[in-house]
């Protein structure tokens, strides 16, 4: 449990660090082609080898990681940003109309293959990151408004919510003073498993050609332009495909360390 | 004959001792008491007997079962004890069964467990076992599932199961601590009667004396973890020859002492409900029937003066919590009205503020009346949002603080520092600190063992003295509602059935339910007392 929790930690902090030292230092320009140094493996020269352009895949790899993590965190602040509120109104109106009328709109959100979503939506306006960010964003929605609704019912029951009332709080300062510090466990869990779901989509939208566009580097771009050469130069797929299996590995042992850390109802009252 | 034998158990969860050289003997067939207050270590004596103390738990001396040593056996052995010789129910009837099977399939399945029973067989045998227990087939069908029984009726089921095999040894957890006074009568008898008729010995665990008093042969009292005393249940009672039995036996009848106020009918009532009906509408029975309506408050018509102190007592479901929130003005109600020194009760923000101000709440659970993330002093300071934040608040917090007997320098700590009576201290000072004229207090000592209940209630007494608000006390406990208040209003059902001076309805009750509660209500019979009180 412990360990879970240090490794996600050690993980991510890897991902973080790379995207904060690539903004600046690489080892080469990740866009600096070199067509002579082609496909070579990896050396003291080039870390991690080269792709088909003679680009260095680990400068790459590191501004790589700025674009998913860049996408992914806004696509998370996104679906907090809006989901949380919503889920938090829909908690305080419990069993009337607005709690129903949220819920049934988190349903119609669900009810749809979020990639496939993604995809008409950086089909319609054009593939760009922005455009992915915004897809991925609003699928990010309803899930936050899910936990947010969920957690917030279960601490409305509460005697304190009952104190609050009769000191005349209403529902708007009761959620953010007394319901959001009490969730904020649950929502920092779900975040970082959104996280991880986020850079997963930005590689697979990235992958089918609709997320950054050259000569942004992207990690699932790099997988697909790589599948190509997977027999003549393995490692120029396996260095991406390793970043986003590391990392998105790393968020989701951080997401349940921090679950079992942070959650009251695995922790013995005090 | 000599049940079961404990001698020098003691445990220790990690660095942590819990128990330390409990030895008591139980005889075949008889009653025997486990007494003391939450954290005693009652519970932990019964589980240590079970084997089903927690992993790290260690676990020296010895408990003799017959020809076998529990604490020596293995996880195997246990298992097959467990159930057949040793049966054991718990406090909370509601999370005790398996919501998803029926009642029939989960008393079934002790015996299926045990014995090779065939399923016919063991459906039989259920069924007889829930009749003994006093759920007869034509009303309580094996096919039942839990929710569709209440408190009691569960805790029935609970027995059942843990007689299914006739066991030597019942062990009973707080079995009617979550039950109304009635239902826990009822539960208290049909165990009684179990070791009457069917020669199965009780360990009977509670922190209530007086049920323990009803019951029990022999008790042992415990605290920190040792019994400080054991013996007949009489004697002990009448004669207890260790300091703590006899201060916990002089909490249990506790009563503040309070000058005798006049009823406050002449002067204006302070509040005053007139007709209150409050309606749920519930689920449709079917597609286009209509939404049949429960009356959860019907036509209820009260006031209480300045200064007075009220008793509102009843079972669970009889609409007193219903009533508290409509009081409060956080719920609307249906019909009739609420006025509170003139001004009309309203929901929300129709309501202003300053008359909001005029009445504040404690509640029961001392552990959810708290937002755990804020300090004390933020806790306290709570209701001056209806006030708008004085100048000299910090002053005013550090006054509500020490008036309940608490430091001043409290304020900065957190409410997990604290302990349940504590905690209670704390809702009061909130209820305090902005000198309401009418505090409700919602079974504001139910949850609280008996010494610090009396503690508790000696400082709400003292608290109507200087400040001369009006108490709301509503609660299921009838000894609790008689030791602190003036008149008293009996609810059942939605409907106020009896209502006077409080020791006018306990001594001489009209109203055959308020007869029946005053009856079911556990007592330790006056002649001990006195023989104790003389002591």
């Amino acid at each position: 449990m412990r360990l879970s929790l240090h490794l996600g930690l050690a993980l991510t902090l890897a991902a973080l660090l790379a995207a904060g030292v690539s903004l600046l230092w690489t080892p080469y320009d990740p866009a600096a082609l070199s067509i002579a140094e082609k496909l070579r493996p990896p050396s003291a020269a080039h870390w991690l080898g080269t792709d088909h352009f003679g680009r260095d895949i680990a400068a790459m790899l590191m501004a790589g990681a700025r674009t998913s993590i860049a996408v992914a965190l806004v696509a998370v602040g996104i679906g907090m940003g809006f989901g949380v509120p919503l889920g938090l109104l829909a908690a305080a109106r419990h069993g009337g109309t607005v709690d129903e009328v949220v819920m049934r709109g988190n349903d119609l959100i669900f009810a749809f293959p979020s990639l496939v979503i993604a995809i008409l939506i950086t089909a319609v306006f054009g593939p760009s990151a922005l455009n992915a960010i915004l897809a991925i964003g609003i699928f990010n929605i309803p899930v936050f408004a899910r936990v947010a609704r969920g957690g917030a019912l279960s601490i409305w029951t509460l005697d304190f919510i009952r104190a609050a009332e009769v000191a005349g709080k209403g529902a708007a300062r009761i959620s953010a003073e007394h319901i959001l510090p009490n969730i904020a466990n649950l929502l920092i869990v779900q975040g970082t498993i959104q996280f991880s779901l986020g850079i997963l989509a930005e590689a697979g939208l990235s992958y089918v050609g609709l997320g950054a566009q050259p000569p942004t580097p992207s990690w699932g771009r790099m997988l697909a332009e790589a599948q190509t050469m997977v027999t003549l130069a393995p490692h120029v797929a396996i260095f991406p495909g390793l970043a986003i299996v590391l990392t998105v590995f790393g968020l989701n042992l951080l997401g349940d360390g921090l679950r079992d850390r942070l959650d009251p109802r695995l922790r013995a009252r005090p | 004959m000599t049940l079961l034998s404990v001698r020098d158990l003691s445990l220790s969860v990690g660095p942590a001792p819990i128990l330390s050289e409990v030895s008591f003997d139980m005889a075949e067939g008889e009653v025997f008491g486990l007494v003391g207050e939450s954290g005693s270590g009652k519970s932990m004596t019964a589980l240590a007997l079970m084997g089903l103390l927690p992993g790290n738990a260690r676990v020296t001396g010895a408990a003799r079962f017959g020809a076998i040593d529990l604490l020596a056996q293995g996880e195997g052995a246990m298992t097959r004890l467990r159930g057949r010789d040793i049966g054991m129910i718990f406090q909370e009837p509601m999370t005790a069964l398996n919501p998803m099977k029926t009642i029939g399939d989960q008393v079934a399945e002790t015996l299926l467990i045990h014995r090779a029973a065939s399923r016919g067989a063991a459906r039989e045998a259920a069924r007889e076992k829930l009749d003994r227990v006093g759920l007869p087939g034509d009303r309580f069908p094996l096919s039942l599932y839990p929710h569709e029984l209440s408190g009691g009726q569960r805790q029935r089921v609970a027995i059942a199961m843990a007689i299914a095999l006739r066991p030597k040894l019942l062990i009973a957890d707080e079995p009617t601590t979550a039950l109304d006074v009635t239902t826990q009568a009822q539960i208290l008898d049909l165990l009684g009667g179990l070791v009457r008729h069917e020669g199965l010995a009780l360990m009977l665990i509670t922190h209530d004396l007086a049920v323990v008093a009803g019951m029990a042969e022999r008790l042992a009292v415990m605290q920190r973890g040792r019994i400080v005393e054991a013996g007949g249940t009489e004697a002990l009672f009448r004669a207890p020859s260790q300091d703590y039995t006899r201060r916990l036996l002089a909490a249990s009848g506790h009563r503040p002492a309070r000058a005798a106020r006049t009823a406050g009918q002449h002067s204006a009532p302070l509040l005053h409900v007139e007709d209150a009906v409050r309606e749920y509408i519930l689920p449709r029975p079917s597609a286009l029937a209509p939404h049949p309506r429960l009356r959860a408050v019907d036509g209820v018509s009260f006031s209480i003066g300045a200064g007075e102190s009220l008793g509102l007592v009843g079972e669970s479901g009889c609409g007193k919590s219903t009533l508290t929130r409509a009081i409060l003005g956080l719920d609307p109600l249906q019909g009739g009205s609420i006025r509170l020194g003139g001004s009309t009760v309203a929901v929300g923000r129709i309501m202003p503020a300053a008359l909001r101000a005029r009445m504040q709440a404690v509640f029961q659970d001392p552990y959810g009346s708290f937002n755990p993330r804020h300090s004390v002093g933020r806790l306290v300071s709570e209701p001056f949002h209806l006030t708008g934040r004085p100048p000299d608040a910090d002053d005013r917090i550090a006054a509500a603080l020490e008036e309940v007997g608490l430091a001043a320098a409290d304020r900065h700590r957190y409410i997990h520092e604290f302990s349940g009576g504590q905690r209670q201290r704390i809702a009061i000072a909130r209820a305090l600190i902005i000198r309401p004229d009418l505090i409700v207090l919602d079974e504001a000592v139910s949850a609280l063992d008996v010494r610090v209940r009396a503690q508790v209630l000696d400082l709400l007494a003292r608290l109507q003295e200087s400040h001369g608000m009006a108490y709301l006390f509503i609660s299921h406990d009838l000894s609790v509602v008689r030791a602190l208040t003036d008149r008293v209003l009996v609810m059942q059902s939605g409907r106020i059935v009896e209502a006077g001076p409080t020791e006018r309805v306990f001594a001489s009750p009209d109203h055959p339910y308020t007869r029946r509660l005053i009856a079911a209500t556990p007592t330790i019979p006056a002649a001990w007392k006195e023989a104790a009180h003389a002591d």
